[in-house]
């Protein structure tokens, strides 16, 4: 049964349990970061930050501050740009697994030639692809695969203490996706789900993708 | 908490003032997000837009330091609009108490102030009493002296134009939060209020909580689901710390710190044991002697006999008047009159306001002991940037801590509920819990005392002392043993079992416990009930959340505090839809009620409800603090405001300071440091960041000291944002990097613009380059009732740096 996930912005109070779990879970080792005026950090994706929360504040018509919070990881798209791209340099570099729709990067990601590596980058609609130097290989979200295989959730999923995150088959998480919707709807006349019908991990914005993250959305 | 963390869920209004619970309670927001979902509204009132204002129906940022003037607004609206639980305060507080002809009030300063010793005299604020000792109570509230009459004009004062002007908040925002949550007067609706540090850490904090008080009880919103004032604690045990006498002036269960003046424990008894008229006033803390008597068993054992008063005697007795808090030991240190001692569980060196004078004064102490995982600012303050390590005389000695993970025993959450853990893993290396250390500890002294004598060998030698630490040991002697068989109901109770109830606690030495507040939390019917994991509850109880075989709270297992005053004085809920307690006639069902009592209408058997307090009502007013029986506006210590609308009294005639040359506090609006300067904590540090700093995947998510500011400031200081800014107050200089955003606005305060900047205080020069303290810009000036310094509200000047050295 394929997986979803969704993320409910609406809910995320940016406690970023979920970006460090995720480090933690899966081992990767502290960046050297620095303030630069802002609480994200590190600024951007990375080798080792396969999921970061991103912050974008605001004034809306009125006035009043908006800080939208954007938690930010690959959205394991029903049909991968990545994984065509790169099938046609290295078969299997990029495999998506088609009982739980989980899209891996593999050790064979270390094959692709330098202007591979920048097809499979560019072709990602959401800019999530990273280069490791160390391994030359391409990391992303592996959405716990390890995890999702023994019947646990994601470990960002476990973390979340406001149920921002919601993990499961995915029929039913659409359909609470929808229910969420409806909801916030009520407050927040412009919200909408993300790519629904494109991607495996559903975000529910409060309003247009540029008061989150350029590429908070395709569509 | 008078409620708990779930309760949450069951509010039509959220009010979070003085808090920042999404950042430094992140679970909590888990039952708040639920509130919101029942169609709570969800309000943030702060100086700053925080996650926790994100995530909240609206944010109103406020002034620092204003939060009394914003809340007697509220007052004030209260009664104008008549939006008060007129049933509720007419039986269930003091309202209707005559106040004496000796109360006051005269230009922000009230009856009986003594100018030279900056204190009240406060018997002048008595009540006025029957022949028979009892409070006269004027049921028509029509007397110009009863209680509803002098909160009614004490708060006329505060218009919304002059709360507007001082708070620097607009009208328009006063009356949103002021209406959506007087909403909550309504006999079925309920108002919570979730409140931490950014209340108590100010010259006027216990009269900020006083304030709340007010409102929640004119509201009809205290005893009932979803009601309440709920501190949110921030360490996870420091509401079990708190019950077990970390503080000062108190033994475990609040009793009172024995003083000079009570050299026996009859005169302890005489002046510690209150005595009510009132015929259906419980007066629980009538028992206290009983709590006192068992709590010196429990430390002397059989040593502790009613000839001896249970060894009373061998307490030390704080001299009368004398402040034993944390300011105070630090500013003997720096006069040099304590010479050692033991530092465990705190930074000072950081976290301790006036940083630079708390290092100066360490480098008296001949020797100093500290557990700790990590170097800390405190433990290598001798070799201190700028400081010579070949002139510092103190010798350190630096244990390792266990971490709370290698270690088993209870913490007592929010919530009062008392919660077991288990050891997960072993201590590292030579490491061990505060416990391990001290338990041998004192037994090694008792060694030295038995061997080599020395004077004063008998509090040591005398006490019940175990040869090594257990921590279910220490939970059974927390509850409390029999020492004589004794017969309860049907059953015979063995010397060295365990007591069911405090109830069953004497004064007569039969009896020990350790806090009266944890007995019957491990019992011989029952055992541990700390861990209990037991979700099993009635219908009454799953409709709010209620889980009584989860965990045990205190005390006798009562989730929600006062909950006697969710019902009429029939005993059936104000709110059916989310009873607390119902009496059906001839018993009570749903929570613990506050004593087994018939309802109040029971002429003979019934109780009134708040049955902590002397006569059974609780205080609108309240003639115990020391700071005045109302809650008054006045200005922080340090205040970029010269002079306010409410009275010519600026700040607070009673805040506590000192003489040193180390502690300077600016004149009200000096012009050198005009910008207010708040201080937090943040979600990715613990406090002061001394275990988390060195957490790498923590350090990596804020890696360095920032100051939040206005782009309007920013711009008048010619600040980008990522800029290297130097922060100066009159005790000090701090570095930190600009962080420039719209969710800090100037204020408006009484026609001219105030800044006001933020910063957080987790950062320390032993993690290198990070930044160092922020506290040597804060203030030692302190609340008069729990001597908690004004970390909250100081004045600071900023200015962009060309250069940083303590950030790189």
């Amino acid at each position: 049964m394929p997986k979803a996930f969704l993320i409910d912005t609406t809910r995320c109070t940016a406690c970023r349990g979920c970006q460090v779990a995720c480090k933690e879970w899966h081992d990767l080792p502290a960046n050297s970061t620095k303030q630069r005026g802002s609480h994200q950090n590190p600024p951007d994706l990375n080798p080792y930050n396969l999921k970061i929360v991103r912050f974008h504040e605001h004034l809306d018509a009125q006035g009043n501050v908006v800080w939208n919070f954007f938690p930010d990881q690959c959205r394991h798209c029903l049909t991968p740009v990545c994984k065509d791209v790169a099938d046609m340099a290295v078969p299997d570099a990029i495999v998506r697994d088609p009982k739980t729709g989980i899209v891996l990067f593999t050790e064979k990601t270390a094959q692709l030639s330098p202007d591979d590596v920048r097809a499979v980058t560019d072709a990602c609609p959401y800019n999530i692809p990273r280069y490791d130097e160390k391994t030359k290989q391409l990391v992303k979200c592996d959405m716990c695969v390890d995890r999702v295989s023994a019947g646990l959730p994601p470990v960002c999923v476990k973390t979340c203490p406001t149920g921002a995150m919601v993990f499961g088959e995915r029929e039913e998480v659409l359909d609470t996706a929808q229910k969420r919707l409806d909801a916030a709807m009520q407050r927040f006349p412009k919200a909408h789900l993300v790519d629904v019908e494109d991607v495996s991990v559903v975000y529910l914005l409060a309003e247009e993708k540029e008061y989150y993250y350029e590429y908070a959305s395709f569509m | 908490m008078t409620n708990h963390w779930i309760d949450i869920k069951n509010a039509d209004a959220v009010l979070i003032m003085g808090s920042n619970a999404a950042e430094h309670h992140p679970v909590c927001f888990k039952w708040i997000m639920k509130a919101k979902d029942n169609g709570a509204v969800i309000m943030h009132v702060d100086p700053k837009f925080s996650r926790t204002s994100a995530r909240s129906d609206f944010h109103v940022p406020l002034r620092s330091g204003t939060d009394i003037a914003f809340l007697g607004g509220m007052l004030n609206y209260i009664f104008e609009t008549e939006s008060y639980f007129k049933d509720y305060i007419l039986n269930y507080t003091n309202a209707a108490f005559l106040v004496g002809k000796g109360y006051a009030f005269n230009d922000g300063l009230f009856s009986g102030y003594n100018p030279e010793t900056r204190s009240y005299d406060r018997s002048a604020w008595a009540f006025e009493t029957n022949a028979d000792g009892s409070p006269v109570r004027d049921t028509s509230f029509s007397h110009e002296r009863c209680v509803f009459n002098l909160l009614k004009k004490h708060y006329a004062r505060y218009t919304m134009k002059n709360v507007s002007d001082v708070t620097g908040v607009s009208e328009e925002n006063l009356l949103k939060v002021y209406k959506a949550f007087c909403a909550t007067a309504k006999p079925d609706k309920a108002g919570t209020i979730l409140y931490a540090l950014g209340w108590t850490q100010h010259t006027v904090g216990a009269q900020n909580i006083r304030a709340s008080a007010l409102i929640q009880l004119l509201l009809g919103n205290i005893g009932v689901a979803g009601g309440g004032i709920n501190a949110l604690r921030g360490e996870p045990n420091v509401q079990g710390s708190t019950d077990h006498a970390l503080l000062y002036d108190n033994l475990p269960g609040y009793i009172a710190l024995p003083r000079a003046k009570w050299q026996t424990l009859a005169d302890f008894n005489k002046d510690n044991t209150p005595v009510t008229a009132v015929k259906n006033s419980a007066n629980w803390w009538s028992n206290r002697p009983k709590y006192f008597a068992s709590l010196l068993k429990g430390w002397f054992g059989d040593e502790a006999t009613p000839e001896n008063d249970f060894c009373y005697g061998l307490l030390p007795k704080g001299e009368d008047g004398e402040d034993y808090s944390y300011m105070y030991i630090m500013e003997r240190v720096y006069q040099g009159k304590i010479k050692g001692g033991f530092v465990f569980g705190v930074n000072p060196m950081n976290s301790f306001p006036n940083t630079n004078k708390m290092r100066l004064a360490l480098d008296n102490l001949d020797w100093m002991v500290c557990s700790e995982l990590h170097n800390s600012e405190t433990t290598d303050n001798w070799r201190r940037p700028g400081a010579d390590p070949k002139t510092k005389k103190t010798e350190v000695f630096l244990l390792p801590s266990a971490h709370r993970v290698e270690k088993a025993g209870t913490i007592s959450n929010s919530g009062r509920w008392v919660l077991w853990f288990d050891k997960a893993v072993e201590p590292g290396g030579e490491a061990r819990s505060f416990a391990d250390i001290f338990v041998p500890l004192i037994n090694k002294l008792r060694d030295m005392y038995r061997t080599e004598g020395g004077t004063l060998p008998e509090p040591l030698l005398k006490l019940n002392w175990p040869e090594t630490y257990d921590p279910e040991e220490w939970t059974r002697r927390i509850n409390g043993f029999f020492w004589a068989d004794t017969q309860i109901g049907d059953k015979l109770y063995k010397r060295g079992q365990l007591v069911p109830a405090f109830a069953n606690l004497l004064a007569d030495g039969t009896t020990s416990s350790l806090n009266w507040l944890y007995t019957g939390s491990y019992t011989e019917e029952d055992g541990n009930k700390s861990k209990r994991r037991d979700p099993s509850q009635t219908p009454m109880q799953a409709n709010i959340g209620l889980y009584p075989n989860w965990s045990w709270c205190w005390p006798v297992n009562r989730r929600i505090l006062y909950n006697r005053a969710s019902v009429d004085l029939n005993g059936k809920p104000f709110n059916p839809k989310k009873a607390v307690i119902e009496w059906d006639g001839t018993k009570w069902a749903g929570d613990v009620p506050d004593g087994p009592w018939a309802p109040q209408a029971d002429t003979k058997n019934g109780k009134l409800p708040f049955i902590m307090t002397k006569d059974g009502y609780a205080q609108l007013y309240g003639p115990n603090l020391k700071d005045g029986p109302l809650p008054e506006h006045y200005e922080p210590a340090e205040t970029p405001v010269a002079e306010h609308p409410f009275s010519r009294q600026n700040s607070s005639p009673v805040f506590k300071f000192f003489a040193s040359d180390m502690d300077k506090i600016a004149e009200a609006a000096d012009e050198r440091f005009p910008i207010v300067l708040t201080t937090y904590s943040m979600t990715e540090h613990w406090c002061g960041g001394g275990e988390t700093r060195n957490v790498p995947n923590l350090l990596e998510t804020e890696p360095q000291l920032y100051i939040e500011m206005s782009h309007e400031l920013a711009e008048e200081k010619g600040i980008k944002n990522g800029d290297g800014v130097i922060i100066e107050s009159l005790r000090g200089r701090v570095e930190a990097i600009a962080m420039v955003t719209v969710r800090i606005r100037p204020f408006t305060v009484m026609g001219r613009t105030i800044h006001l900047v933020g910063m957080p205080f987790a950062y320390g020069w032993t993690t290198p380059d990070c930044g160092d303290s922020t506290n040597r810009l804060t203030v030692t000036a302190c609340d008069p009732n729990t001597s908690i310094p004004e970390l909250k509200a100081c004045c600071v000047n900023v200015t962009r740096a060309d250069k940083l050295t303590e950030i790189a």
